[in-house]
């Protein structure tokens, strides 16, 4: 299972694993957007934990979700971008959409 | 000192242009560089930057029908460390314009195509030559110097 996703209320988190690129993320794009499509968030949030390798296609669904919670009134937030991903996210310039403090990563170092 | 610079190993390969192939190519760079022991940021940026070019070969260089993408690599011996070229060739419909093409979040190829292909390449690898013909395809060759164990 390359993402798991859970429904709650305002928001959709899909939790994406294993290695995102242009091939992979095919049919995940198609999870989340049916899944959007569905409930209709306030908020997606993307989790990047486990993801294992990730080049520009990523960075490209990130973009496209933006879009597309943009139509409906909803915005887009990622987390556990601690790793490889987070680089080429910073290096895209998204990383104003990085949730500084989550509860999930108790062990983050915050910032001042 | 004295420059050396010894060629260690090389290899080349032909595979078709299938989405399938990305993770492929990303395996054969893994598989090629790990000997040298490069550090996981240093394997990782390879890998984006390989899989950045074949993805562009087999989104952009073949739209309508699947060609051969031809990769091919070398490790080099150095004092700085292990120069690693990699290269990535198609006989694809080629670029028009490469400026355009290498400039961030131009995209021709639609919708969640996120335009920063050529940037990861630049950013990931230490040199970048693209260079192509309309009609006849494209070749990009990236080098990049990885600490290893000396």
């Amino acid at each position: 299972m390359p993402v798991n996703i859970v429904s709650k209320g305002d928001y959709v988190a899909a939790a994406l694993t294993g290695e995102l690129d242009h091939h992979n993320l095919i049919p995940i794009r198609q999870e989340i957007d049916t899944a959007v499509s569905i409930a209709l968030p306030k908020v997606l949030l993307l989790d990047f934990g486990d993801v294992t390798f990730m080049d520009s296609s990523g960075v490209g669904l990130i973009l496209g979700r933006m879009k597309l919670l943009k139509s409906i009134g909803g915005t887009v937030a990622l987390s556990g971008a601690e790793g490889y991903a987070g680089k080429v996210i910073r290096l895209a310039g998204l990383a104003g959409l990085i949730l500084k403090e989550e509860n999930e990563n108790a062990n983050e170092e915050k910032q001042a | 000192m004295q420059t050396k610079k010894n060629k260690l190993n090389n290899f080349s390969l032909k595979f078709p242009s299938l989405g399938r192939n990305e993770g492929f190519a990303r395996g054969i760079v893994s598989a090629f560089v790990l000997p040298l022991d490069p550090t996981v940021e240093e394997l990782n940026d390879l890998k984006a930057a390989v899989s950045e070019a074949v993805t562009n070969a087999i989104v952009h260089a073949y739209p309508n029908e699947a060609g051969t993408i031809e990769m091919s690599g070398s490790a080099t011996d150095s004092d700085a460390g292990y120069i690693i070229e990699i290269r990535v060739k198609d006989k694809g419909v080629g670029i028009a314009d490469i400026s355009q093409a290498m400039s961030p979040l131009y995209t021709s190829g639609g919708e969640d195509r996120a335009g920063l292909g050529f940037t990861v390449m630049e950013s990931f690898t230490d040199k970048l030559r693209v260079r192509s013909v309309v009609g006849k395809g494209t070749v990009v060759t990236m080098t990049k110097t990885i600490s290893g164990k000396q």
